[in-house]
């Protein structure tokens, strides 16, 4: 029985957290919260000199060749520490539909250059508020080109590449790939909950699009791409949530009331038993998660879906009460509890909401049983 | 990552699957306990044979050290062993306060002879032990403890009552905790012993649970005389001897059995509800995630302690998460799979109610799992305090003398 990291891996985290301890601290995640800079250019290069952009991507392909257990171990520190770059779009979204699904002429063009950091991606699904479901999907390709706006789109404003759901010539949804730098594109800037993560506009109007898989497959293959992103923002959850707990636990030592340390009270302590308890059986969900994502077990869809509900309720409970532990301090821009706020809620709305992702688990589980 | 064993374990679980196949049943459903077939004296009797063959097959005290019939063996044997009996009708509740609390506490405190005349028969099943510690007003706040331990000459006079014994009717031996000195601060004045539980003064009485079972009795003592030579640790150092034990409980606490998820989602998908199929139902269905998600994160959680314990790694505090979370989940399903029943919920009828009325018991069985054991409250306190490091509430019990503390309002 051996249900863990390797030393090595664990060294890779190690290395990753002292990394972004420089380079991702809480200044420089507030230089992008503060003004309109989309994203940390500076800390996209230094992880891309890292070789974080090419962990999982084959050596074939300029990565590094590893599996997908070290990219694990890269997203926890990631979420940790509330890093902002468009690290998520690009790798666990873009590459990995490349991965799964691109030709090798695509694979060839795009992902040695998302592995070298040169490249921005990302997945382009919502057309506005409400479930984007298969049906709702209205933006069409016909001839080569796409037409239709998608929106929000995670990094849409500054990725170079998109993979693109929309509704081919036979009437069902497939995958494109659509170069943003190319004819017939427009963007905006969309305002979010989590200025640390860019979101854009996107806008086609006859710009080129290639299928990315086969097509009228783009709803089975879709799923496979969330499930494998879920499984990696998971890891990015549970690394905020060990983070937002980390910070309660620290204020409530050092904060004194009714002439005692406030983490004596057992209100207090209680509270902080319950983020920890949700964090732990999130975490333990993940890294079963993981397993199966590393192996591409039978297993993956009910244990990425697991993972992602267990870590988007751990997150989000722990940015919460984080801020409660904090009283009035925690409610100011000037204390960093509401960068995980932000960012819970973020990641729990980005690859689909808990309430859906619950809904698909039980599906799977009822498949499963029959 | 990878969930196999090691050439080590994949033999000791060989061993184990093969004295099982020879000396146990299998169950006959997945809730059938030994005391559910066996009555009573018929079944400690057939307890006992079966944990005499346990131990001649050198599968039973595992982590006992070798003088004493063990085999020094690290956590990860236990777990495995409980892995390869869970599909076997195995005698539960007879010996595991004997061979992972007591002893472990005379092994500590007594002497060589004692040891010598005491572990190999309870190693046997000969002699059953229980643990004399709560009392109707010290459960939680254990040092709060009243029963009088009074030196006379060689011996000691023991008067008091004890409360929720598992197994103090049947058991031939107990370990008990008292006070020696009430003018001294409650944790100051305590004394441990271990006596005969044929001893003249006992008298045990059973209490019937609410869910009409009786796993527990009241014990009380009167004029009860423990010579001095069976004393635990030094006079007033009763605590220190009591933690020793209590910190061997977290190894001996098994398993909750009773429906779980796996049960509700199988009666989600066969009841019938006003609008169809209760999976169906988009309430229902967020329901089931919600327990099943929180399933598998204390099962994926016992994985990873398996890992640590399969090092060589001692089980830490963090463990109480799974009596934690399980307990309540226990609770919260048994009500919910109920709400599905409808109004034939209340039924209790095992022909008439789904699965044998299997999840109206545990709605009457699941509130004492939250308080045995270390309740959810106290549970929350220890991991507070030894995991996350927070510090100890604000104690006005601490340095006063026992007896002038206040213990009932006024």
């Amino acid at each position: 029985m051996n249900f863990d990291f390797s030393p090595d891996q664990k060294a890779l985290r190690d290395q990753a957290r002292k990394f972004l301890a420089e380079h991702a601290s809480s200044v420089r995640v507030r230089r992008i919260l503060d003004t309109d800079e989309p994203y940390d250019r500076d800390l996209w290069r230094g992880v891309a000199e890292m070789g974080w952009t090419g962990t999982a991507i084959p050596e074939a392909y300029g990565g590094a060749g590893f599996g997908h257990l070290e990219l694990c171990v890269i997203a926890e520190e990631l979420g940790r520490s509330v890093a902002p770059i468009p690290f998520s779009s690009t790798i666990y979204l873009a590459a990995e539909a490349l991965l799964l699904a691109g030709s090798e002429t695509q694979k060839r063009k795009w992902l040695p250059r998302i592995a070298g950091g040169e490249v921005v991606g990302c997945l382009a699904l919502a057309e506005g508020p409400g479930a984007p479901a298969p049906t709702a999907v209205k933006t069409r390709v016909a001839g080569g080109r796409i037409s239709g706006e998608k929106a929000p789109v995670a990094d849409g404003d500054v990725a170079d590449v998109a993979v693109v759901a929309a509704r081919g010539e036979g009437g069902g949804v497939s995958l494109f790939l659509v170069d943003l730098g190319g004819p017939g594109v427009s963007r905006t800037v969309m305002p979010t909950v989590d200025p640390t993560r860019s979101h854009g506009r996107l806008t086609f109007d006859g710009a080129p699009a290639e299928l990315l898989g086969p097509a009228g497959e783009g709803a089975a293959l879709l799923e496979r791409v969330l499930d494998r992103a879920a499984v990696l923002v998971a890891f990015e959850q549970v690394g905020g949530a060990q983070a937002a707990l980390d910070m309660a636990r620290e204020y409530a030592m050092g904060r004194f009331a009714f002439g005692r340390p406030i983490a004596s009270f057992q209100a207090i302590k209680h509270k902080l038993v319950d983020m920890y308890v949700g964090v732990e059986l999130a975490r333990s969900n993940t890294y079963y998660a993981a397993w199966a994502l590393s192996t591409d077990a039978p297993e993956l869809p009910v244990a990425a879906a697991a993972a992602r509900v267990s870590a988007t309720e751990a997150y989000f409970h722990a940015a919460k009460e984080n801020i409660q532990t904090h009283g009035g301090m925690g409610f100011t821009w000037e204390f960093d509890c509401h960068l995980h706020y932000r960012r819970a809620k973020l990641t729990g709305l980005g690859l689909g909401s808990v309430r859906r992702w619950k809904d698909l688990l039980i599906t799977r589980l009822e498949a499963r049983a029959s | 990552m990878d969930f196999s064993d090691t050439p080590e374990e994949a033999g000791f679980r060989n061993e184990a699957r093969a004295f099982l196949e020879r000396h146990a049943e299998p169950k006959r459903g997945a809730f059938e306990t030994w005391q559910s077939r066996y009555p009573d004296r018929e079944g400690l009797e057939r307890a006992k044979d079966f944990q005499r063959k346990r131990a001649e097959a050198g599968l039973a005290g595992l982590h006992w050290p070798k003088a004493y019939g063990g085999r020094e063996a690290s956590a990860i044997f236990q777990v495995i062993l409980a892995q390869e009996e869970a599909r076997y009708l195995v005698p539960r509740g007879y010996f595991e306060i004997g061979l992972g609390m007591c002893m472990p506490t005379l092994f500590a405190y007594a002497t060589e002879e004692q040891r010598r005349r005491y572990a190999p028969a309870a190693l046997r099943g000969d002699e059953v032990w229980c643990q004399l510690f709560s009392e109707p007003g010290a459960g939680s706040d254990l040092a709060g403890l009243r029963t009088r331990a009074v030196r006379d000459g060689d011996a000691w006079v023991i008067n008091g009552q004890k409360i929720w014994t598992s197994g103090a009717h049947w058991a031939d031996h107990a370990i008990l905790v008292t006070r020696s000195d009430p003018k001294a601060p409650k944790h100051k004045g305590l004394t441990f012993f271990f006596l005969s539980m044929k001893s003249p003064g006992i008298e045990t009485r059973r209490i019937k649970q609410i869910s009409g079972q009786s796993h527990f009795n009241e014990v009380y003592l009167t004029d009860v005389r423990i010579p001095d030579s069976q004393r635990l640790g030094g006079v007033g150092q009763g605590w220190g001897v009591a933690i020793t034990t209590l910190m061997n409980e977290r190894l001996t606490s098994g398993e909750l059995r009773g429906p779980d998820f796996e049960e509700l989602f199988s009666l989600a998908r066969s009841v019938e509800l006003e609008d169809g199929p209760a999976i169906a139902n988009a309430a229902v269905r967020e329901r089931l995630a919600d327990y099943y998600v929180r399933t598998q994160g204390v099962r994926w959680s016992r994985f990873r302690t398996m890992t640590a314990l399969s090092r060589g790694d001692t089980p830490g505090p963090e463990n109480a998460i799974g009596k934690l979370v399980n307990a309540a989940k226990a609770q919260d399903i048994a009500s919910f799979a109920m709400d599905l029943l409808d109004m034939g919920g209340v039924v209790t009828d095992k022909d008439f109610a789904p699965m044998r009325a299997a999840f109206q018991e545990s709605l009457l069985s699941s509130p004492g799992s939250r308080i045995a054991a270390g309740t959810d409250e106290i549970l929350k306190n220890i991991i507070a305090e030894r995991v996350l490091g927070l510090p100890q509430d604000i104690r006005v019990d601490r340095e006063a003398p026992f007896d002038q503390l206040p213990a009932s309002r006024r």
